[in-house]
């Protein structure tokens, strides 16, 4: 390249022909310099604000999160003395610690399995050849731009114990009222509502996507054949949709296992209600850190929380993996 | 019906390259599921559907407009008259416009640093070829699968080290770079910006700094708008760590929002009234550029 850089040159732009004269050969000595150096370090120069940046506010708080576990850690008084795996087998004594595991588990399968189905479902749906197709598109996605907490409030209302719609609804078909705010598995459906609400929108138009991306010589060869749409759905689209399928899987475990916001604001104590019938892990970390003070105890669980999400994730990689081949092999 | 192909062609070069693929060689009336229209049917499906992603809307603003009592005397089918003076109430009880302030400034500060950091870096991964760069891209996407969420204690500890506790700067600083954005610059720009459009403008001389901004920068305006977008509704949803480390006088809306339940637990009307008072900014931005999002997400979900 500079050796083309006095081959050729033009007019135009913001470069000076180089003109002749034993001073401006040296002046290309040093030009070509500076231009080899710019070729070689520019890139690095181009990533480094991510990678400082992220090691600052990304990688070193999870690794100081670790060391935080280790030691007693105020959030008034700070760091104390080291004190090994103590804080975890604190946090693994306690039954708020298991109860708030066995909701984080609940309240995301409830919201997880549903979504993923319904968003298929709908992406499906939105494959056809539809009238005012945008229109449609965009209709789905109006509950991503609501935020977490708004969405929090509004089914926080629509499932009230008393006067809310959805139990007067059930009244009226002759039910009985759900008592959302107090039984477990009502909260934990309740909690899983929002956050299906405000996702299967945005995971329906990744199954979209994906979906058109599917050749359509497959589709014509499975309709030679006779395959009829249900069975080209889970022949054909469901088992070639497989790489999404594992995407979304594993994005929506990352933060449905984290979740907080949603079941924060489902009742104004924060705890997860009387007896932490809907208290998740996150809301725990809180509890711990900033109600108790207690930092080492709440990086503890952060770590632990952590490790159940790796290896969530794995598993889930594993069986969507195992379920979508066989799909494939029918 | 002549609407559709034009909005495929303003809906951003992804979606184009969707319909192209969608429909190899034939015109654009031939769907992908086959050439007949759908019918009846699926129309109600979608159209149940999308009641049922409005309705909630719909619902808060319906309660937000009346007094509390409505709900005990039944439901109502019909907005009230009370929205404002059911407003007015939210304006006393949180800072309201301060807390739209702040969630202004922080969202467009963090989606401003994230497009320009991830298209600089984007442009490096995509175009450029210097040592370990295929290892430093691979470490990039593994990072996207480590929940940032999960180091607020020490995020925490370093920022009240520092004396930003109650600053919006606490809430901006962990946002200004996404693996995530770096990644959706480089793919954008690896298919975007042709080798030869840089060879070109680096034999006529160019710095590397300039075939950046003169070629790189203006080849990646259409993903980073949609980059822009992502990060302004993430960052003004964003609630868990803005809501440990803002003070209440000084809060996001989210965060606000979670202040006025605190305050108004049983009175749903002053509540809801104030989930439509923080949720109408980011609709009419949907309603601006609500295609874009679409497009953009279909785009990502394709590459990623």
């Amino acid at each position: 390249m500079t050796v083309t850089d006095q081959v050729k040159p033009r007019s135009g732009g913001d470069v000076p022909p180089p003109p002749g004269g034993s001073k401006s050969v040296r002046r290309l000595a040093l030009s070509q310099q500076v231009s080899k150096w710019d070729v070689k370090l520019s890139p690095y120069l181009y990533i480094s604000p991510f990678f400082i940046l992220f090691a600052i506010t990304g990688l070193f708080p999870l690794i100081y999160t670790g060391w935080v576990s280790l030691h007693n850690w105020n959030l008034i008084g700070g760091q104390g003395k080291f004190t090994g795996l103590e804080n975890y087998g604190f946090v693994l004594s306690q039954p708020y610690y298991w109860n708030a595991v066995g909701n984080t588990l609940s309240i995301f399968l409830l919201s997880s399995v549903p979504q993923v189905v319904i968003a298929l479902v709908i992406a499906a749906v939105l494959d056809a050849n539809l009238r005012a197709r945008t229109f449609w598109r965009m209709g789905i996605l109006v509950p991503f731009v609501v935020a977490p907490v708004a969405v929090g409030l509004i089914f926080n209302n629509l499932f009230a114990d008393q006067f809310g719609l959805i139990n007067e609804i059930l009244k009226a078909l002759g039910l009985g009222r759900v008592r959302w705010h107090s039984d477990s598995l009502a909260s934990h459906t309740a909690i899983a509502t929002m956050v299906n609400f405000r996702w299967t929108g945005y995971n329906a138009l990744i199954f979209l996507a994906a979906m058109q991306a599917i050749p359509r010589d497959v589709f014509e060869a499975a309709t030679i054949d006779g395959a009829g749409r249900l069975r080209q759905f889970f022949s054909v689209t469901v088992p070639m949709l497989r790489p999404t399928v594992i995407f979304v899987v594993i994005t929506s475990t990352i933060g449905g296992l984290q979740i907080f916001d949603e079941a924060r604001v489902f009742d104004q104590s924060g705890l997860g209600g009387a007896d932490r019938q809907w208290q998740t892990l996150t809301m725990y970390i809180w509890e711990l850190g900033w109600g108790q003070r207690n930092f080492g105890r709440a990086s503890a669980v952060a770590w632990l929380l952590f490790m159940m999400i790796v290896l969530i994730a794995l598993l889930n990689f594993v069986i969507t993996k195992r379920i979508a081949s066989q799909g494939g092999r029918k | 019906m002549s609407s559709i192909p034009m909005i495929e062609q303003n809906a951003g070069k992804g979606a184009a390259r969707a319909a192209a693929r969608r429909r190899p060689g034939a015109g654009g009336k031939t769907g992908s599921a086959g050439t007949r229209r759908p019918g009846f049917l699926t129309y109600g499906f979608l159209g149940a559907v999308l009641l049922a992603s409005l309705f909630p809307l719909y619902w808060s603003f319906l309660v937000g407009s009346h007094d509390n009592t409505v709900l005990s005397r039944g439901i109502p089918l019909l907005p009230g008259g009370n929205f404002i003076a059911n407003a007015a109430k939210v304006f006393d009880s949180i800072p309201f416009w301060k807390a739209m302030g702040n969630s202004l400034i922080v969202s467009s500060v963090t989606a401003a640093s994230v497009v320009a950091f991830s298209t600089l870096a984007g442009f490096a991964f995509a175009k450029l070829r210097f040592r370990g760069s295929k290892v430093l891209l691979v470490f990039v996407v593994a990072t996207m699968a480590v929940p940032t969420q999960l180091g607020v204690v020490p995020l925490f500890i370093v920022m009240s080290k520092l004396g930003w506790t109650g600053s919006l700067w606490a809430v901006i600083i962990p946002g200004v770079v996404t693996a995530f954005g770096v990644f959706w610059m480089t793919q954008y720009l690896r298919d975007a910006l042709p080798d030869e459009l840089i060879e070109a403008v680096r034999m006529d001389g160019a710095s590397m700094i300039q075939s950046f901004w003169y070629i790189g920068f203006p080849a990646a305006r259409p993903a980073a708008a949609m980059l822009a977008l992502f990060t302004f509704v993430a960052t003004w949803t964003n609630f868990f760590w803005p809501f440990i480390v803002l003070d209440p006088s000084n809060p996001t809306l989210p965060v606000a929002l979670q202040l006025l339940q605190a305050a108004h637990f049983v009175d749903y009307s002053v509540v809801l009234a104030g989930a439509v008072l923080a949720t109408v900014p980011l609709l009419l931005l949907f309603v601006a550029a609500g295609r874009q999002l679409v497009s953009g997400i279909m785009q990502g979900a394709v590459k990623g």
